[in-house]
């Protein structure tokens, strides 16, 4: 099987929100990027099926140079080759897009599957993955816990809202976006990083697709959420502050 | 005269309370911009009886869509779409939403804004917010496209009208769909096993999030709902991990949960997490992080090294009851 697996470099989860002068995205000098958590559980079951049934794992990322990093870490995990589509100015486009940026790197890879995580951890729109679906062409289901292959295609386990699952089952080539939490994600080994150093990384400039760039979707700001209960915050050191907090517990909330 | 479609949900047959409160929303940005409301769903026309009033009431009706398909669903909405020529289109943000939504909106040319949690009119622009960063940082969108503007709206972001006969008779509309055209399997829905632990009737609850950074130090947290004598629940992040079971999961994947206190430990607070704790009566969020949103939604909040200040808490209320 020839899987594809798209993953974006986001900044790191802890990483401090600051508005830059813009104020139309974070600051994001001083920040530390790291794989989207959702993509490395897509990247978890590529292997996986790799490894279960032979063929190619191809980790495809767009985004400045920065971005080759995270490339390198999956190419080190087990990844065989990777495809980045190298550009400064990814925020200037929507997720359509990003998508068609996409779309066109791999249209003459003729992949199997591709695999992409459920969500992004920055802009948490949800929907790269589908709409490249629908810009190849292919059928698409998300929020994916297990994949199966079958003789006419696969079977999966897809996760519902309130603790619900079902079964689907849907032909090859097909697009899944995978929901966390299905298996423990694997380290990279020694060998493994070794080896990916000299593993096949071709970057692509982005402008040499041929997207029409004009999104139909603008971010025009960015800004702090303002509170809606007021938050009674108790100081102190731990002890001071526990204290006032049982205080509170017995007197106000009556639950001690 | 321009049209808000809102694209409902059934749930058990009727339309469900995420889907009213989106159908609220398209009443409001309806009312902003000066347009009228149509409602439609896939299911029996009698399921929308109660949608109050509207200038279309539509009741999308085909065998092909008894279960649900993102094919299926695309085909069916585009179709409606296409007859109807709404300036926007709101949906839901449920799960089926974001599993056929944007694959609609690429159909059309277009890009769904999803899970927006307000809008506001500026001049003739309506602008849009939803959430970045798991809720650190909001947005602020508008759409650059023409109609339609396809608009998926956040779980308790507006509150739901009362219900009142719908104004309208309901049409129906069947849409053609082809067989060949729907290329997934669906299977019927189940849950995975019977749970043993019932969160949404505990009064009290400890939750544990990433912040709590190992295994190990679960057994802290154990110790404070112990003490306190309280269950103990877990963030998706945890549970993910297996270091508690999934039954104890609360949020969007999980249980929904109601306690008289939810004393969150190491939660940063993003919406997949507060959609299913928000209605607790009192919320007590400890964080090394000022900024996290858990703290828009606590009463009381500890911000410090929950590795210090979970063993005094356990002190101090084993302490108070003796």
């Amino acid at each position: 099987m020839k899987i594809i697996v798209a993953i974006k470099q986001v900044p790191e989860r802890d990483a401090r929100i600051r508005i830059d002068s813009s104020g139309r995205w974070i600051a994001l000098d001083d920040i530390e990027f790291r794989m989207n958590e959702s993509d490395a559980y897509a990247l978890e079951e590529a292997l996986l099926l790799k490894e279960a049934h032979g063929g190619e794992v191809i980790v495809l990322s767009a985004g400045p140079e920065r971005v080759g990093q995270t490339i390198r870490e999956a190419l080190a995990k087990g990844a065989d080759r990777g495809i980045h589509i190298a550009s400064d100015s990814l925020a200037s486009l929507d997720a359509l897009g990003v998508a068609r940026l996409m779309a066109a790197a791999i249209a003459d890879e003729h992949a199997d599957l591709i695999l992409t995580g459920l969500q992004s951890d920055d802009l948490g729109l949800g929907q790269t993955g589908v709409i490249l679906a629908e810009l190849l062409g292919i059928p698409h289901s998300s929020l994916i816990l297990k994949i199966e292959k079958t003789d006419s295609g696969l079977r999966l386990l897809r996760e519902l809202e309130d603790g619900w699952f079902q079964h689907i089952s849907l032909p090859t080539p097909a697009l899944l976006t995978i929901q966390s939490g299905n298996t423990k994600l694997r380290y990279a080994t020694l060998m493994g990083i070794k080896k990916a150093k000299t593993k096949e990384l071709r970057t692509v400039d982005a402008a040499s697709l041929g997207i029409d760039a004009q999104p139909g979707l603008l971010l025009d700001a960015v800004a702090l959420p303002s509170r809606q209960k007021t938050t009674q915050m108790l100081p102190g050191t731990p002890a001071e502050a526990a204290a006032a907090l049982v205080a509170k517990l017995q007197q106000e909330v009556r639950v001690l | 005269m321009s049209t808000v479609l809102v694209i409902l949900e059934a749930k058990s047959g009727s339309p469900s309370r995420i889907s009213l409160e989106a159908l609220a929303a398209g009443a409001a940005l309806a009312t902003a911009t000066g347009a009228q409301l149509a409602a439609a769903m896939v299911g029996p026309a009698a399921a929308m009886d109660s949608l109050g009033s509207l200038s279309a009431a539509i009741a999308i009706e085909h065998p092909l869509l008894d279960r649900y398909t993102a094919d299926g669903y695309t085909a069916a909405c585009a179709q409606l779409i296409a007859r109807l020529q709404p300036d926007y289109v709101l949906f839901p943000h449920t799960y089926q939403v974001r599993d056929f939504a944007p694959r609609l909106a690429t159909r059309l040319g277009r890009v769904l804004l999803s899970d927006v949690t307000a809008f506001s009119l500026d001049g003739n622009t309506v602008t849009f917010t939803r959430q970045l960063f798991q809720g650190k940082l909001n947005g602020h969108y508008h759409a650059a496209a023409p109609a339609p503007c396809l608009v998926s709206i956040q779980a308790g972001a507006f509150h739901a009208a009362p219900s009142a006969p719908t104004s309208i008779p309901v049409e129906s509309f069947a849409p053609a769909l082809e067989p060949s055209a729907i290329r997934t399997q669906p299977g019927e829905p189940f849950r995975a096993a019977t749970q043993t632990v019932d969160l949404s009737s505990a009064p009290l609850i400890v939750s544990v999030g990433r912040g709590i950074k190992d295994e190990a130090n679960i057994a802290l947290v154990q110790e404070l709902a112990q003490a306190l004598g309280a269950e103990l629940a877990a963030s998706r992040p945890i549970c993910d991990a297996g270091w508690l079971p999934m039954e104890r999961q609360v949020g969007s994947s999980g249980q929904t949960v109601a306690p008289k206190l939810y004393l969150a430990v190491g939660i940063s607070g993003a919406i997949q997490h507060l959609v299913g704790m928000k209605g607790s009566q009192c919320v007590v969020a400890i964080n090394k992080d000022e900024n996290a949103p858990i703290f828009e939604i606590a009463d009381y909040g500890i911000v410090g090294d929950l590795f210090e200040v979970v063993p005094a808490l356990t002190t101090a209320i084993r302490k108070a009851k003796g």
